[in-house]
């Protein structure tokens, strides 16, 4: 099973394994981590489940629609490397994905 | 005071129909929202995108579903108090007496939260001292632009409020507009009349910068802005308006003593109703074992509710099972004739 890693603001890692198909966001929700509140519950219609990917994986990951960049905009302090947890589904490329979460997110 | 059989927090898709379900067991509500009109995330959040899972409705948007809905319940004359948000609940025998942020009272022996994930605020910058300019330089809308005269402006966000207000201010104030990339989300002929006006130099367009800074005493004096390099510009700024968009707060409800998981309220899957008697919750915002946030749900939970709403505002009646096909009753409150 894919393992992915989710950073708070203060450093604190923690990795889980993530079934292929479940979102980088149902993972967190489902495991408890903080820093995530995906308060839409997944329809890219609120931006806080936004985190900051990784440099090395942010090219690896699917392209960014532009419904996404859009909700970025929104997001509590977006930076170049910003995603939408939500929009990222978990498979076999992305074991080892890093995700770091703002220190908020609203 | 306004008396009614159930006050119903929140007017989305699951607020409107438990008006329905009341409706046609005769029960009285009133509905109270913190936006200015009906729909909650229906209308807020994604009045365009289509909805494929309504039982019956193939395919229909937001903003149809919320239309279709307020349709149902004309019959019931509902009252809707837009823009309030509820504060503070007591109790007085089997009535909760509920204020609201505009200080109206009502009392009813029944609550019916269906609040989604809260109530939708403007979403606020987050510098430093951005909260002690709020309403005096700082603003998230505006109710008179006439204010912003001969003023310097920042305006920040790439939307259509961001993009609507820099073209309308920029005829009578100085116009910065602010966006942290280069692709503006506004209607095309929004952004081709922004275009217009920035060669014109009549707007000053900022893209790939965030707000870094705030500067002043009193008021404002100039804001820093802050690209990815971390190249940083200073703008003479008097007022500055930000569009972020809204967020959902749930607000005074958490304090009322509602058994919470997270921001949801735990509710029994009989007639959701929370551990406090005659507050109900359903729809998004209701929390108990396998639950989905589905409208669908919310539709179910809001006539569940209804049953024991009208047993505790009718307690000497006996409450009778009924179909809208067949009822006289139930046709008679919604003004139908059937052969």
């Amino acid at each position: 099973m894919p393992k992915v890693t989710y950073i708070d603001s203060s450093g604190n890692k923690k990795t889980i394994d993530i079934p292929n198909g479940l979102t980088v966001m149902e993972g967190a929700i489902q495991n408890k981590i903080p820093g995530i509140d995906a308060d839409c519950g997944g329809s890219m219609a609120c931006a806080t489940c936004h985190v900051y990917v990784k440099e090395e994986w942010f090219n690896k990951l699917p392209k960014i629609e532009d419904g996404e960049q859009d909700m970025i905009d929104m997001a509590f302090e977006p930076k170049k490397n910003s995603r939408l947890s939500c929009q990222l589904v978990v498979s076999d490329e992305m074991d080892g994905l890093i995700v770091t979460t703002p220190s908020k997110q609203t | 005071m306004i008396k009614i059989d159930a006050l119903i927090v929140g007017a989305g898709p699951v607020g409107l129909f438990a008006v329905h379900q009341l409706g046609i067991k005769g029960l009285k509500s009133e509905v109270v929202d913190n936006l200015d009109k009906a729909g909650g995330q229906c209308i807020e959040l994604y009045p365009d995108k289509p909805i494929y899972d309504i039982a019956g409705i193939p395919e229909c948007t937001g903003e149809e579903l919320t239309k279709n809905l307020l349709e149902q319940i004309k019959p019931f004359k509902t009252n809707f108090h837009f823009n309030e948000r509820v504060q503070e609940i007591t109790n007085e025998g089997n009535q909760w007496i509920v204020k609201t942020s505009k200080n109206k009272v009502f009392s009813s022996p029944n609550i019916i939260i269906a609040g989604g994930v809260g109530s939708f605020e403007p979403r606020k910058l987050s510098v430093k001292d951005a909260e002690k300019y709020e309403g005096k330089n700082i603003f998230y809308s505006v109710t008179d632009k006439n204010k912003f005269s001969g003023k310097k402006i920042s305006i920040f966000g790439g939307g259509d409020s961001a993009l609507d207000w820099a073209l309308e201010l920029s005829k009578i104030s100085k116009v910065t507009l602010v966006h942290r990339r280069d692709q503006f989300r506004g209607a095309p002929h929004t952004l081709n009349e922004i275009k217009k006006l920035e060669k014109e130099g009549k707007v000053d367009i900022k893209t790939k910068y965030q707000l870094s800074s705030i500067e002043g005493d009193k008021s404002i004096k100039s804001i820093n802005i802050k690209n990815d390099d971390g190249k940083e510009i200073k703008i003479e700024t008097d007022y500055i308006l930000s569009f972020f968009g809204l967020i959902m707060k749930l607000g005074p409800i958490s304090e009322w003593g509602l058994n919470m998981d997270k921001k949801t309220i735990k509710v029994n899957t009989e007639n959701f109703e929370t551990n406090k008697k005659g507050i109900f919750a359903i729809g998004d915002i209701c929390a108990y074992p396998g639950k989905l946030k589905l409208i669908l749900s919310g539709f179910h939970e809001g006539a569940l509710a209804s049953v024991e709403c009208f047993k505790r505002a009718r307690p000497n009646e006996n409450y009778r099972f009924q179909y809208t096909t067949t009822s006289k009753d139930i046709q008679n409150i919604l003004g139908v004739k059937t052969k």
